[in-house]
């Protein structure tokens, strides 16, 4: 039912290569709302990811 | 038409880049050599509307692919059990499965800071990666490929290969984390 943050942390990878499947998108949003520790590490990982898009252009 | 030393300057930038992706220098400086050459012959292409830079990585990636594509599979790999195992990271995280510390916003870094930064970071982070999984990063994040055409190059499953950028991202987090922290304390 509930996700701890280290499911949480593989969830927030995993979504930002495909779609996650309804029932752990809503987990995972769930988690979100009442954790700060996991919502930075979601932010970081999308700065990450910008950033790599960003240098793989050559920008 | 591109000059010579216009082309020179952008030498090391994409010797670094096909380093990042394929982790042999001589394999990397075949790749790259293969580019200055079609960049030359194919400098009328080049309108200026973009930086030569972004011009002259495009034509390497597709290279890159290209490599991927036919010799993915050749390459001599760890074995894939010590790979898809996440439990160097059990330090991070309680028994219960929380964060042990809290995680700390980033200031300073800009997003434009960090992708010129991105190739430093990333080179030195990713010695310390096995090599499938800086590859499956490099696939995902650099250059943009879908997880299926990353399963199919790296010949591995979709599970896998989740793990595999779940623990590059989990790696090079804390790489650009130890390095604007130190940053922040000088």
């Amino acid at each position: 039912m509930n996700i701890n943050c280290r499911q949480a942390s593989r969830l927030i990878s995993q979504g930002l290569d495909q779609p996650l499947n309804q029932w752990d998108h809503i987990r995972l949003r769930v988690h979100l709302w009442m954790c700060g520790n996991c919502r930075q590490f979601s932010h970081q990982l999308q700065v990450l990811q910008q950033s790599a898009r960003k240098a793989g252009r050559g920008e | 038409m591109i000059s010579h030393a216009d082309l020179e300057a952008e030498l090391s930038y994409l010797q670094r880049y096909a380093l990042a992706q394929l982790r042999d220098r001589d394999a990397a400086n075949e790749v790259v050599q293969e580019t200055v050459l079609a960049a030359l012959e194919s400098g009328d292409s080049f309108n200026g509307k973009s930086s030569l830079r972004t011009w002259l990585t495009s034509i390497l990636r597709f290279k890159l692919v290209d490599r991927l594509r036919r010799k993915g599979k050749e390459v001599l790999f760890e074995s894939l059990e010590d790979e898809t195992d996440d439990s160097d990271f059990d330090g991070l995280f309680s028994k219960d499965g929380h964060w042990q510390d809290k995680i700390k916003a980033w200031s300073g870094p800009e997003e434009s800071l960090m992708s010129r930064q991105f190739w430093e970071v990333f080179e030195r982070c990713s010695e310390l990666m096995p090599r499938r999984t800086a590859m499956a990063f490099v696939m995902r994040e650099v250059m943009g490929l879908d997880i299926a055409e990353i399963c199919n190059n790296l010949d591995i499953t979709a599970t896998n290969c989740s793990v595999l950028l779940y623990r590059a991202r989990m790696s090079l987090r804390e790489c650009f984390e130890i390095r604007w922290t130190g940053e922040a304390r000088a």
